[in-house]
């Protein structure tokens, strides 16, 4: 534990509302560099409310870097300057006594500010609604045992399981690409036997509603990757990529 | 006077549930879409049975307060399932799963529903394996499992330390499948606040608009709560930041049943307080105890660092006290000796914690197949503290986790309220005084996908229950005790916050109601509790007002809730006059320092009614062990 403080100045940004225009408010906190992140946010809020001021509207919810739900942008970078962690995980030590911290929410077209740092990032379901599943129904499914998988798939499988659906990577991308994400459950159930069947009706489906939702083009900087709390691989878009001409080859889609 | 009808079937153990499937009246496909069924909370309890409810034709809405179904708290489970599948040929069955958790328990479940849940717990993994979720396997292509506490087989499934998450994701993805087809509506951003209850029967729910602040209300044939645990009570505890007790205590205030409310599991490996601002406290999976040991140094204030301290002036309290579980002694009777030895002035470098080593496994099976096992794991420890546990080991103490205690529910998954149905962790059903590891993943999935679907179709085609309008009186009566209280909330502009509250719950409650209790304790406590609920309405200032996003609002619903609910813990805890599992009452111990049950007054369930502020009737439900004797559990 440590006794000594970190006095920094946040600029965080206000918003208080979709349609209304938005803007950096200063801050001054004193921290210690053990707390994380939104722990000094917490701070934040409830001095302010102790002074009867709002306070700063952010998510999260496990705080274990799990969930999904919290995700700022620090000093320009979604979930901040440590790779591979979600906003939750950082913590103050890596910060300097003196700082200046800017705080965003995560920006794209697709996510719309709701108040503050919370943004409405429901396209990602919508996306999952399409086709990120297999289609069985409860009972009726074979033993567990009967579908050898090679450790090896099973394990690439999980990586791109991993994803937390954070949109981080869609906030890294300046196309607000959400091709990482997609890529992700579309690598998971095209590499696994379970998800044969469907395998080309659905990335078809889960592409076509990305585009309508309003996501980019992929144009491969990889700062998606760069900015994945879960490391989920660019090779995930390039599986993506040769999904989706098969599947307009094979054309296995009648309608 | 109510009596309590816990509907277990009759018959041997083995057929209850098969009986009772064959028995309870099935509603036709064509008239199945006829009946909505509202679920609130989206984990696994909750996912899987809005899936599963749909899938069958029924007309589902799920209700979360979340932006994303995705992301309840099921989520963060780390370790395991587990399954009497006897894939590791090392003596596993359904029996025995059944017996090691009603032992587990220290023999204060139903019987009947712990069998069930062993029954089908089989039938979850084939599941969840169909759904893709990639779980761990070995070389020839096969599931591996693991060993867990409270267990000497090899039964828990597991997918690295993310198990939770990925039978999240496939209950998720089953979900989004009937959303995408229009079967289930999906409503987030919604916190539950009040249930509505014409003639005595559960209609539907209030709930309010995160987003704009409205006041909504819906209705259906039936409503099912699968929201979760309350161990936010202590305001530290592993759970997420918004777990909260608001739908269960809101329905208990309508007339449901708080089963074992003073169960609550505190889990002996969590990270270590930080400090007075920390937030919550991290879980580090059960799991590291299979290959970490546990101790702490024989002195008392060693400041040393760990790894100078020579072995024979180290001592490996769990190995020693418990030498056939050691490490893997169940979940209770590990966090008890770990609070023992803080206590005694052992604890690490002289602070709250304990050391969990994982040297000697490193030198036996080599640092690679540690890290695949835990990778995940260390490096979490390694963000939050900064340390590396493959060279310095680990710090842990123990944390509320877990909430045995819940809605009292029968047989069938229904709470004292007809047509109210409660799954998962929100129920008190399974795991009696105490849940052995990899057991709660088990649990809500085996509510959700094979419990609710059939007993669900019971109660429409037995009871025929009439879909009430929402211009119905006790609507409008419902949404004005709602918006009294959000109105009552803003209006009092003291000059503490929500969260100091919430802080100062959270000590009374571990100080006075948690890891062991005493009469004068629990009595200060409720005292306490109740001074401090006073001092809320007198004195918590609430910013903002009632439209749209109001963070502060929500928080404030939540910790009014926990300061009623945290009275009846403490009225339980006060009640039972024994220790059982997780409940530890310093009166009633053995000489050696063991929990003393007394089988012969207090094999019950405690069923809390709730009467007016403060005051509450017991009802009991005598348990009766058939099949499992009696027993001091022993694992020594």
């Amino acid at each position: 534990m440590s006794e000594h403080k970190l006095n920094l100045k946040l600029m965080i940004w206000k918003q208080s509302g979709p349609d209304v225009k938005g803007k950096f408010q200063e801050y001054k906190v004193s921290v210690s560099p053990d707390s994380s992140f939104l722990e000094i946010l917490d701070d934040l809020n409830d001095s302010l409310e102790r002074s009867n001021k709002e306070p700063v509207t952010f998510e999260s919810d496990c705080r274990e870097g799990i969930c999904g739900t919290c995700g700022l942008v620090i000093n320009g970078l979604p979930h901040g300057p440590l790779s591979r962690i979600a906003t939750c995980q950082l913590h103050m030590r890596h910060f300097k006594d003196g700082d200046t911290v800017y705080i965003e929410p995560f920006r794209a077209n697709t996510f719309p500010v709701i108040k503050d740092l919370m943004v409405d990032r429901s396209a990602l379901d919508r996306i999952m609604h399409a086709g990120g599943f297999i289609s069985i129904n409860t009972g009726g499914v074979p033993d567990a045992n009967e579908i050898p998988i090679p450790k090896e798939i099973s394990s690439f499988a999980f990586d791109a399981a991993a994803c937390i659906g954070c949109g981080a990577c869609v906030a890294a991308c300046k196309n607000s690409s959400a091709m990482l994400f997609v890529s992700a459950k579309v690598s998971q159930f095209a590499l696994l036997p379970q998800g044969q069947p469907e395998r080309y009706q659905r990335v078809e489906k889960m592409i076509k509603v990305m585009d309508e939702e309003g996501f980019g083009a992929c144009s491969n900087t990889y700062a998606c990757e760069a900015e994945c709390p879960k490391g989920i691989s660019v090779k995930n878009i390039a599986r993506l990529n040769r999904e989706y001409i098969k599947a307009k080859v094979k054309s296995h889609n009648l309608d | 006077m109510v009596r309590l009808d816990s509907k277990v079937p009759e018959g041997n153990i083995a057929e209850k549930w098969t009986n009772h499937k064959f028995n309870m009246k099935l509603v036709n496909p064509a008239n199945k879409r006829k009946f909505s069924v509202i679920v609130v909370g989206s984990g696994l309890a909750g996912a899987s049975a809005a899936a599963t409810l749909a899938e069958l034709g029924y007309k589902v809405k799920v209700i979360t307060y979340h932006d994303s179904p995705r992301r309840a708290h099921s989520i963060a489970a780390q370790g395991g399932i587990n399954a009497a599948k006897n894939y590791q040929n090392d003596g596993d069955s359904v029996y025995r799963l059944f017996y090691d958790t009603v032992k587990g328990g220290d023999f204060r479940a139903r019987e009947a529903n712990v069998h069930r849940l062993a029954e089908v717990s089989n039938n979850i993994i084939d599941q969840c394996v169909a759904q893709g979720v990639p779980f761990a396997r070995d070389y020839g292509g096969l599931l591996d499992n693991r060993s867990f506490g409270g267990a000497q087989v090899s039964r828990t499934f597991y997918a690295r330390g993310q198990t939770g998450q990925q039978l999240l994701l496939g209950a998720y993805s089953a979900l989004s499948r009937q959303i995408g087809k229009g079967a289930v509506e999906s409503l987030t951003r919604r916190e539950m606040l009040d249930v509505v209850v014409v003639d005595g029967v559960a209609s539907g729910v209030v709930v309010r608009n995160m987003i704009t602040g409205e006041i909504e209300r819906h209705s259906a044939h039936a409503v099912v709560l699968a929201t979760g645990g309350y161990s936010n009570v202590f305001f530290l505890s592993t759970n997420a930041m918004m777990c909260n007790t608001t739908s269960i205590w809101r329905a208990h205030r309508k007339g449901a049943f708080f089963g074992n409310p003073c169960f609550t599991q505190i889990h002996p490996t969590c990270l270590p307080l930080h400090g007075e601002n920390q937030s919550k406290l991290t879980l580090m999976s059960e799991s590291l105890r299979n290959d970490g040991r546990i101790w702490v140094s024989s002195k008392v204030a060693d400041m040393r660092n760990p790894n100078d301290i020579p072995e024979n002036e180290r001592d490996y309290y769990l190995e020693r006290k418990y030498p056939s579980f050691g490490n893997l002694s169940p979940r209770d009777i590990s966090s008890r000796s770990a609070k023992e030895v803080v206590d005694e002035g052992r604890g690490a470098r002289g602070t709250e914690s304990v050391y969990l080593d994982f040297s000697d496994s490193i030198k036996r099976l080599g640092k690679n197949v540690i890290e695949e096992r835990y990778g995940n794991l260390f490096e979490i420890y390694e963000t939050i503290t900064g340390e590396n546990p493959y060279s310095v080991p680990m710090r842990i103490y123990p944390a509320p986790h877990y909430t045995m205690g819940g809605l009292w529910v029968d047989y069938n998954l229904m709470s004292s309220v007809p047509g109210l149905f409660v799954l998962g962790e929100a129920n008190f059903s399974d795991h009696g005084a105490n849940r052995l590891g990899a057991s709660a993943l088990m649990q809500g999935l085996a509510d959700g996908y094979f419990v609710i679907p059939y007993t669900i179709g019971n109660y429409f085609a037995g009871e025929k229950p009439a879909l009430i309008g929402t211009d119905h009186a006790e609507y409008n009566n419902t949404v004005s005790e709602v918006q009294d209280r959000i109105k009552q909330l803003l209006s009092i502009r003291g000059g503490k916050t929500v969260d100091e509250f919430h802080k100062k719950l959270g000590r009374i409650m571990w100080n006075k109601v948690g890891m062991a209790r005493n009469k004068k304790g629990l009595e200060e406590g409720i005292g306490e509790i109740r001074e401090l609920r006073s001092e809320f309405y007198k004195d918590v200032n609430v910013v903002g007002s009632g439209e749209g996003v109001n963070q502060c609002l929500e928080r404030a619903g939540r910790v009014i809730d926990y300061l009623e609910l945290g009275e009846l813990m403490a009225v339980d805890a006060l009640a039972r006059e024994e220790s059982c599992g997780a409940h530890f009452r310093e009166e009633y111990q053995t000489e050696e320092g063991e929990a003393l049950r007394n089988d012969e007054e207090f094999a019950f369930v405690s069923a809390w009614e709730f009467k007016e502020d403060g005051k509450w009737d017991l009802h009991k439900e005598n348990l009766k062990y058939e099949y499992v004797k009696f027993a001091t559990r022993s694992y020594k």
